[in-house]
């Protein structure tokens, strides 16, 4: 009974210390590498109410991708970052207020909060008992949840050909394979055959032709 | 000692309220505001999923797995818009960000 208790108040407790070095941490860098440890421990809460399939989901998705990316792109745009944190004292007090206003309106409605009896009634699609976690979410997911689940994959498409457009560029310089000019060329436009008396080799007048 | 629903709400409140508190503080670094937006959305997902078990409803966590399939969007598209602001204009402040203006 203790254990798990035990574990929320460490899972809790260093997702908030790691959230709050997040946002206070002075190198982005670091800012990511604290996001990463507050998304493990989330996870890790997420695995101690049952939800195993997410806990996972949030390290594949977010550790393995999310991050990764957040970490590529700062190291490779060439930002002086000490200069993007002016003003951090000067948003502080008003950042401070708003931010208590917020934490006390949603701990006045997480602490008075009382369920109505008949929400046991209004179960969409209840747990089934003897099913892991995995196989509970697919049941639903493929079957009653079919059209989410596809319009989930068709955000992800737009993502993926968003980002492409927006980042691709063509470089004048660089060479590019162009398959239909391959496929034009013949043996007339590639060479040109010459009778080359012995020991006198090509002119310099056939050089125009050597070019082709 | 019990943990209860009321627990992980709380954690989910606390960080949500850093995810706001975050976009403040770090008014002229947009990494750090997408780093915001992910921790908001985070708080997002504990709430669906605390309801969702304590509840003993499995939708909620389906809508948890929508969401982090829209968070992951997000930040990719995000972080492009990101680059290519970049290559425009050397600098990712966005107090610069005018180029709309006309």
């Amino acid at each position: 009974m203790i254990l798990p208790a035990l574990f929320f108040y460490l899972f809790a407790g260093v997702c908030i210390a790691s959230a709050v070095m997040v946002i206070v941490s002075r190198n982005p860098v670091h800012s990511v590498l604290y996001l990463i440890l507050a998304f493990v421990n989330a996870s890790g809460l997420f695995i101690l109410m049952g939800a195993e399939f997410l806990g996972m989901m949030l390290i594949v998705v977010y550790v393995g991708a999310v991050a990764v990316l957040f970490l590529f792109v700062i190291m490779m745009l060439d930002v002086d970052f000490t200069e993007l944190r002016e003003g951090f004292i000067e948003y502080l007090p008003i950042g401070l207020v708003i931010g208590g206003i917020f934490l006390a309106e949603l701990l006045l409605v997480a602490g008075g909060w009382v369920m109505r009896p008949d929400t046991a009634k209004q179960i969409t699609a209840a747990i089934p008992a003897n099913v892991s976690n995995t196989e509970a979410l697919g049941l639903v997911l493929y079957t009653k949840y079919i059209h989410y689940f596809q319009i989930a994959g068709i955000v992800l498409l737009v993502a993926m050909i968003g980002a492409i457009v927006l980042t691709l560029r063509h470089k004048a310089k660089v060479k590019r394979q162009d398959i239909n000019v391959q496929n034009a060329r013949t043996p007339e436009l590639a060479m040109a055959i010459r009778k080359v008396a012995p020991g006198q080799g090509l002119q310099d007048s056939d050089a125009a032709e050597w070019v082709k | 000692m019990t943990i209860g629903l009321g627990h992980y709400l709380a954690v989910a409140a606390i960080l949500f309220t850093l995810g706001i508190l975050g976009i403040f503080l770090n008014r002229k670094n947009i990494i750090v505001i997408l780093m915001s937006i992910e921790l908001i959305l985070l708080a997002v997902n504990i709430n669906l999923v605390a309801f969702s078990t304590f509840l003993g409803d499995i939708v909620g966590q389906v809508f948890a797995l929508l969401v982090l399939t829209v968070a992951a969007a997000e930040a990719a598209i995000g972080l492009a818009v990101l680059v290519v602001y970049f290559r425009n204009r050397g600098s990712i402040a966005v107090e610069d960000v005018n180029l709309m203006k006309g």
